[in-house]
């Protein structure tokens, strides 16, 4: 006996996961090209726009807080619903450490970059390449694919690892450059941050599928 | 109101897995093969459990699928229906409840009940449907009786409502509180494992709250076993749950018996997790 509303609500909630994935994923990419770009304008925007992702976060929290007072979904069902719950707290958390990359830019103003960017854009693209794959695992209720997802973490962690390197010989040869290195590491420890949160976006898929709990990426940082 | 609920439950690190073993002593009732019947027809099939010693135990399953049959062969009270029949054994405290020279009266008078339906002794007041039991028996000492009774009203949580007006007729009072005094009758005669058969079922949701209350309560000193439709009220109260399914002839079966909390959260049986999340039955 199916329940066809019951059904199409979890169904509802589970594209509006999705929304709020994309949302997301879009805010990161954006804000390490106006980063690129030095356009301070486009940065203003992102931060601008972080409202809405924390809009969208509550409305999904208030339709799962709704299911589970009106529906008492067990098993699988309150899985899902608590697993939806964490995700999008992950998600709203992810929205910031984007907004945080464009506040970053703000502050730089116009300012030339102390280098090109190469490891920094890495990062975002491994980042949001986690996002969606951990959303897709999400969709798809695959464990296994979410633990393989947080294997990409280490990735970019050493590419974390290797920015902090680069820029903090940048400032030991050149004090006048720690201003602007530290920025960008703080652009670094933001993306190395959104990375950890898919883990957590996967230990969470895992849990809806299996129903035990598990630590699947012990992040080095 | 204030809801006094005292879990008596160990903590979460403590508590036994559903796989693990049970020593002997946890025991209360253990139940082999246990197969019963209503003239031809087979009602319950190979049923095989463990029954925890003063926990709370739950049995849930679709109508029809030998929830109160299973509960009933438990004390013996199967067989009073006509063509009812039984294989296999009910051990109560390690004693073969089905053997030979036991006395079913005295197994009903160890293994209480409450039913569906509160059903006082219409004719009788408060005071004498809690003492019934023990005239019955033969138990009733006219110098003890009256503490006995206030002893039960208040296990029960109904003493305090009740107090001024024993020798009121038990059918005066409200759906609730009859249902309490059904259980306060049920303990006079100091039973060791109360079955209750859906009691709450015919209760408001405030007096359904206070059943409850009172069932963990009772746990403290008593094993219980509950048939329950509302899986709500079973994940709630139990500690332990029993799924029981009718298979393709009617017979019910045991498809997984666990840890409540483990059953309805991350059922081991793609059938439970349906009935449990309301796509079956």
């Amino acid at each position: 006996m199916p329940r066809i509303i019951f059904d199409r609500q979890l169904k509802e909630l589970q594209d509006d996961v999705l929304t709020l994935g994309s949302m997301v994923e879009r805010a990161v990419t954006r804000s390490v090209e106006a980063l690129k770009a030095r356009d301070v304008a486009a940065a203003h925007q992102i931060v601008a726009d972080d409202a809405e992702v924390n809009h969208k976060r509550f409305e999904i929290e208030e339709k799962c807080v709704e299911l589970i007072a009106t529906q008492q979904p067990m098993a699988h069902d309150l899985r899902t619903i608590i697993g939806v719950l964490n995700i999008v707290t992950e998600l709203e958390r992810m929205g910031d450490h984007a907004a945080g990359i464009a506040k970053i830019t703000v502050m730089m103003g116009g300012e030339p970059l102390l280098k090109p960017l190469i490891d920094i854009p890495r990062m975002a693209e491994k980042a949001t390449e986690m996002l969606r794959r951990s959303l897709h695992a999400f969709i798809a209720g695959d464990a296994d694919e979410a633990r393989r997802i947080c294997e990409m973490d280490d990735e970019v962690d050493s590419l974390y690892d290797q920015v902090f390197r680069e820029l903090l010989t940048y400032m030991m040869a050149d004090p006048g450059t720690i201003t602007k290195a530290t920025y960008l590491i703080w652009v670094a420890h933001n993306l190395e941050r959104t990375a950890d949160r898919v883990t957590n976006i996967c230990e969470r898929v895992a849990y809806m599928v299996t129903g035990r709990m598990e630590e699947i990426g012990a992040s080095k940082y | 109101m204030r809801r006094v609920v005292e879990l008596k439950l160990p903590p979460l690190g403590e508590l036994p897995t559903s796989k693990g073993e049970i020593p002997e002593q946890d025991v209360a009732i253990r139940v082999e093969d246990l197969n019963a019947w209503y003239g031809h027809h087979q009602a319950l099939r190979s049923i095989s459990i463990d029954i925890l010693r003063h926990q709370i135990t739950a049995v849930i399953g679709p109508s029809g699928c030998g929830k109160s049959t299973f509960i009933r062969c438990l004390n013996r009270m199967h067989e009073v229906v006509r063509g009812g029949r039984v294989s296999g054994k009910v051990f109560l405290d390690g004693l073969d409840v089905y053997a030979p020279e036991v006395d079913p009266v005295l197994i009903r008078r160890r293994i209480g009940m409450v039913f569906q339906r509160p059903n006082p002794f219409p004719t009788m007041s408060i005071f004498d449907n809690v003492a019934a039991g023990l005239k019955l028996n033969n138990l009733a000492d006219k110098r003890t009786l009256p503490a006995i009774v206030e002893k039960c009203l208040r296990q029960a949580a109904l003493w305090d409502e009740v107090k001024d007006k024993l020798n009121a007729p038990g059918t005066a009072l409200s759906g609730g509180q009859q249902q309490r005094l059904c259980i306060a009758r049920a303990l006079a005669i100091e039973p060791e494992v109360i079955l209750m058969d859906e009691p709450a079922s015919a209760l408001d949701p405030v007096a359904t709250l206070k059943i409850e209350d009172l069932m963990r309560e009772l746990a403290v000193n008593y094993t219980i076993v509950i048939v329950t439709h509302n899986m709500q009220e079973a994940a709630r109260v139990s500690y332990k749950t029993a799924f029981l399914l009718a298979g393709e002839d009617r017979a019910g079966e045991l498809i997984e018996y666990g840890l409540t909390h483990e059953i309805f959260t991350n059922p081991g049986d793609k059938r439970t997790e349906d009935y449990i999340t309301g796509r079956f039955g």
